[in-house]
């Protein structure tokens, strides 16, 4: 009979860590910003089908890197956890806190006790009532939760780009700003080359408008983008100016959708 | 994956989970679905028994198709027995942002039923990243409906009335209908229907006043006289109130979704309504 190896746990914790580095910083960045009108999600990714950056519930957004399978998952999940508390209680009753100490245990337990952990790492966004109530919580593939404030860009090869975008972002920034800002970010080849220019065919851009009624969610895509990028002051409007709250019965569902 | 990893309060990862998220309700906690609940010591031999006059019930719905959609009103009054349990309750909701639900039968039951309606149409766009097709919609809510006819069968009915735009079929032909039985039955409509203690009345006025072509603006009219010939006949269906300035809920959808009349406007619908059968009283006496 044979002696299993004796691995101390540090050595243990030390490879799965770096095993789940490794895995996020091959994969493309995604940046999340706050700005005047809301939260700005912006990935790079070709894919229509596949999406980095969800809607959760009506005010709180998913943007995740890493292995696709792994997050979809977690994203599901964080749907059904939002969707069930919403229904049992009430839809102001969920939050983003909730949902990312939710996500912080998921993450947590696989990384201690499954031989692999996860290759993810999270950002679940909530947007106020009004500029500087915002919540950004990120979420790295051990569980840990770091509160941000402004942006945050999870991963591929963030050190060299998170200063400048941090020193860069300013509370009052417009729609057309901050996607700049982003662009700017993710712009850098993450294989050494030189930097890209990222066309709106390339980016999965998403927004949580702060005055939309209800579910405040908004995938920008082809011309509306398009007119974003290039600065244009159509995308960047609020929707509409905010809608009174509904009014009857008390007890019954809210009828305003939009 | 073993049970343990996900030892969290995050929803398990079962992976034949369906993207309903009334499944969902009834794996993780069957106790919030409605339909499960049987009344106690009654069963499905007593039926029809003593439930229904318990608890306020929901009266009149009309639909009508127009040509670019389908407008859906009901009245504002809500029974328990001989009383007026409410006279603004609202009866018609949006379930997404393309089609609505009307309510009939016993109140509660039916704003739970819309409730989780709305949400199981929500957590299908998200999860799936896609609209249901509406007769996806409608068969939902059959199940729905059918899960409750245990209650039903004690007295406490819920029917639905459903109308939404078909993104698939954009057009004149956009607008449909569909109505329920307690069964979970789904039928769909054409043209018009109502559904409620009204709906006899209702569906008279419906036959003489519509006509193809309507547009918005006239299919919301025909719609509240449609109504208010309900309320002539059906002492459970609420007219319009002019002195307490209560309107029916009327919701329109067409190609750019659903909205609901504003207050302001269905004032002036409702008291030209009344204008003109004043007008025609005119002269005659009794």
């Amino acid at each position: 009979m044979s002696m299993p190896f004796y691995v101390s746990p540090e050595q243990l914790i030390r490879d799965k860590a770096d095993y789940a580095r490794k895995g996020i910083s091959r994969g493309r960045s995604v940046v999340v910003a706050e700005y005047a009108g809301g939260i700005a999600f912006v990935a790079e990714n070709p894919s229509r089908a596949l999406h980095k950056v969800s809607e959760i519930y009506d005010r709180i957004g998913f943007a995740a890197v890493g292995k696709y399978n792994e997050f979809e998952n977690l994203r599901v999940a964080g749907v059904r956890y939002a969707d069930l508390r919403g229904y049992s209680y009430d839809r102001t009753d969920v939050t983003a806190r909730g949902l990312a100490n939710a996500y912080a245990q998921s993450l947590g337990a696989v990384f201690t006790s499954e031989p692999k952990p996860l290759e993810v790492e999270v950002v679940v966004a909530q947007v106020g009532p009004e500029p500087g109530t915002d919540q950004l919580y990120r979420l790295t593939y051990d569980g840990s939760v770091a509160e941000e404030h402004g942006v945050v860009i999870i991963g591929g090869q963030t050190e060299a780009v998170a200063g400048p975008l941090r020193e860069g972002w300013r509370a009052d920034l417009d729609l057309p700003g901050v996607l700049a800002l982003a662009l700017a970010a993710l712009s850098p080849d993450p294989a050494g080359g030189p930097a890209r220019t990222l066309t709106a065919d390339a980016l999965e851009v998403a927004v949580l408008e702060r005055h939309r009624p209800r579910r405040t969610f908004r995938r920008l895509e082809g011309a509306v983008l398009q007119s974003a990028l290039d600065g244009g002051a159509a995308a960047a409007e609020p929707v509409a100016a905010p809608a009174e709250e509904a009014t009857g019965h008390s007890g019954l569902p809210s009828d305003r959708v939009d | 994956m073993t049970d343990r990893r996900w030892a969290s309060p995050l929803p398990e990862q079962a992976p034949g989970l369906s993207s309903s998220f009334s499944e969902y309700l009834g794996a993780h906690a069957p106790e919030l679905l409605p339909g499960r609940r049987a009344l106690p010591g009654a069963d499905g031999s007593s039926a029809g028994s003593s439930a229904a006059g318990l608890a306020p019930h929901a009266t009149t719905i009309v639909a009508l198709t127009h040509d670019g959609g389908v407008v859906m009103a009901g009245d504002r009054r809500a029974t328990a027995g001989a009383m007026i349990a409410s006279r603004d309750i609202e009866k018609v909701f949006p379930a997404d942002a393309w089609s609505c639900v009307g309510i009939a039968g016993s109140a509660g039951l039916a704003v739970e039923l819309v409730r989780l309606f709305q949400v199981e149409l929500e957590h299908y766009e998200k999860i799936e990243g896609a609209l249901l097709s509406l007769d996806g919609k409608a068969n939902r809510l059959a199940t729905m409906v059918r899960g409750n006819l245990g209650l039903a069968m004690q007295g406490l009915a819920v029917v639905p009335l459903f109308a939404g735009y078909d993104l698939a079929r954009p057009g004149p032909r956009a607008g449909r209908i569909f109505s329920y039985d307690v069964t979970g039955g789904r039928y769909e409509e054409h043209e018009h229907h109502a559904v409620g203690s009204g709906s006899l009345f209702a569906r008279g006025a419906l036959k003489k006043l519509w006509r193809p072509g309507l547009d918005a603006g006239a299919a919301v009219r025909v719609a509240v006289e449609a109504l208010y010939d309900a309320a002539d006949d059906d002492s459970a269906t609420g007219g319009p109130d002019v002195v307490r300035r209560i309107w029916p809920v009327v919701a329109v959808i067409g190609a750019d979704g659903y909205t609901r009349v504003p207050d302001a406007e269905l004032g002036d619908v409702a008291r030209a309504v009344i204008a003109d059968r004043t007008a025609e009283q005119e002269g005659r006496s009794r």
